[in-house]
């Protein structure tokens, strides 16, 4: 099983996130599971999602503690502790920022990939939302799922020209990272 | 084949099989989605019903009451406050024989105000003559919600369908919803008995003198102990239908093996222990029980899925301040009248939304080694929090 927190502000589309993530796993034949922390709900205040993604049905129903994988959509959160917490030896971080995956890597302590998510969404969708674009490069370096399968899940959301312009910036972001260069972290998990 | 759909939807799509002719609900946090949805199904024009806006849970519980009794199938949902201000109307509801199906999206009650996740709302009405189901996962939510209908309409009694706040209405998940064809195959078009008709007129709710009120309560409890069969019964038809069972009334969900332990509890917290069952694989396999159903009291049930346990650790979503749990003192009860009964140990976790890590588990099974019986403790308070003379 591979365990995702989300990381991110009120606003930015996390609980949407986890549930494009999980939904595309769901179509593609996998179990998945996707929720959010609820805290104070108001725009701006740090909140979290969590996906599980499985071969065989989720039992457990706690918050994700240890994940092998961690996902910033807000790069200010990276001063709060808890964005790293329990992420498992060899997690990665994808970060949501503008600075260079060496100088977050070397901060963190841990191996972080930035993505200027909020930029290519800007382009895109003329919005900075960035939980599409972040989804479809953890797609492009984990491989888990075929980035085609978060085409497939905007299309149960989105219609006509809105749509088209996500799947411009999915495959756009899915070609700014390295092909599965995250795939070793999957295989360790034996997932 | 599954879709992936948070259990809200899910549950709103389960109520709109049903062909419910009202719908009455005031919005409250976690039980906000379950009617949005709903909302959309008639807007889209998906779901014809009456969607009746109310000014509260008050009204809503009334609307549903008066819809019910003049012969159309009702929904409504709630949580926390919202059930216990409904609380006047659920006893005349349950009092006046009433088929009602409620989803109680389970959620702390103030105060301390809290939105999260425990069982205190549906407890705190477990005498108010409902029969009440607990479900493990979205997918029982959705079964769960057909087979109340079915239930509530054969003997006459509303049924309050519990699924535990944010944990499972806020989570998505792969689901089956059934067909309309097996969904209207196994759920007759509703007939209420006794509908208010001017044709026929009737009083419902009249003033019972003492000379007869004994009487009516008695025939209430005689009713609900006479669903236990119904409940099971609805179950296993369900599943000759989609091939999926909900639990009956009592499920032993991972047989144990030697050291005579078992877990039992209620709701979504289950799936949590099941998981952690197989982790911690150097620890004794306990034998992990589900209580469904938990009005009426499944006496006969628990004491089988008991048989043969040495200790029994309940796991509490509720608290009866000053008396400890309330699960546990039902639970330790119906088993005093086994040959053997297991020590039973009663413990409360996750109150008002502590998460349930599964790192519990092995607690749990500590609990159930003690020297002691645990008559009764809050296995995750943390003392550390509070001043000395309170811990």
């Amino acid at each position: 099983m591979i365990e995702i927190r989300i990381h991110g502000r009120g606003g930015q589309g996390n609980v949407v996130a986890a549930y494009l993530l999980a939904t595309a796993a769901i179509d593609e034949g996998h179990h998945a599971q996707a929720f959010p922390t609820f805290g104070a709900e108001r725009r701006g205040a740090p909140v979290a999602a969590f996906v599980r993604l499985a071969p065989k049905p989720i039992l457990r129903r706690c918050e994700v503690r240890e994940p092998h994988f961690v996902i910033v959509q807000d790069p200010t959160l990276l001063k709060n502790a808890g964005v790293k917490a329990g992420l498992r030896p060899g997690g990665r971080i994808l970060v949501n920022s503008t600075r260079s995956a060496g100088e977050l890597t070397e901060r963190l302590g841990v191996e972080t990939l930035s993505l200027p998510a909020a930029q290519l969404a800007r382009e895109h969708l003329g919005r900075p939302v960035p939980n599409t674009a972040l989804l479809a490069a953890f797609l492009a370096l984990t491989t888990v799922l075929p980035v085609e399968s978060l085409l497939k899940a905007l299309q149960e959301r989105f219609r006509g020209e809105v749509l088209a312009r996500n799947e411009a910036l999915v495959r756009a972001a899915a070609g700014t990272v390295p092909q599965g260069a995250w795939k070793e972290v999957i295989d360790a998990a034996g997932a | 084949m599954p879709q992936a759909l948070e259990g809200s939807q899910a549950i709103a799509r389960a109520v709109a099989l049903c062909r419910p002719g009202v719908v009455a609900a005031y919005p409250i946090t976690p039980q906000t989605h379950i009617v949005e949805n709903i909302s959309k199904l008639v807007a889209d024009g998906e779901l014809h019903c009456e969607l009746v806006s109310v000014e509260s849970e008050f009204s809503a519980a009334s609307v549903v009451l008066g819809a019910a009794a003049a012969g159309s199938r009702a929904y409504t949902a709630s949580a926390s406050q919202g059930i216990l201000l409904m609380s006047e109307v659920l006893y005349n509801i349950a009092g006046l024989r009433v088929p009602l199906v409620l989803t109680c999206a389970n959620r702390a009650v103030s105060a301390p105000l809290s939105i999260w996740n425990d069982h205190q709302d549906s407890m705190a009405v477990r005498d108010a003559g409902w029969i009440q189901l607990y479900c493990a996962d979205n997918q029982e939510a959705v079964d769960t919600t057909i087979q109340a209908y079915r239930i509530s309409e054969r003997l006459e009694l509303p049924v309050m369908v519990c699924v535990d706040g944010f944990t499972l209405t806020h989570t998505l998940e792969p689901i089956e919803l059934p067909t309309q064809a097996q969904v209207d195959g196994y759920l007759p078009p509703y007939r209420f008995s006794r509908a208010l008709d001017p044709m026929r007129p009737l009083s419902m709710g009249e003033l019972v003198s003492p000379a007869y009120f004994t009487e009516v309560r008695h025939t209430h409890h005689v009713a609900l102990r006479g669903a236990l069969p119904e409940i099971e019964a609805a179950d296993a038809d369900w599943a000759e239908v989609c091939g999926r069972h909900s639990g009956g009334l009592v499920e032993v969900v991972r047989e144990g093996e030697g050291g005579g332990i078992g877990i039992l509890s209620i709701g979504s917290v289950t799936g949590t222990f099941a998981d952690a069952a197989e982790q911690y694989t150097e620890l004794p396999a306990a034998r992990l029980i589900r209580l469904r159903c938990f009005r009426p009291f499944p006496d006969e049930a628990l004491r089988a899925a008991c048989a043969g346990l040495s200790d029994l650790v309940v796991v509490e979503r509720a608290l009866s301040p000053g008396a400890g749990g309330i699960v546990g003192t039902e639970v330790r009860a119906a088993l005093r009248e086994m040959d053997e009964p297991p020590r039973v140990h009663d413990v409360a976790v996750g109150l008002g939304g502590r998460d349930v890590p599964l790192e519990l588990y092995p607690r749990l099974i500590e609990v159930a080694r003690g020297e002691q019986e645990t008559r009764f403790s809050i296995l995750d308070l943390e003392p550390d929090k509070l001043p000395e003379e309170v811990r």
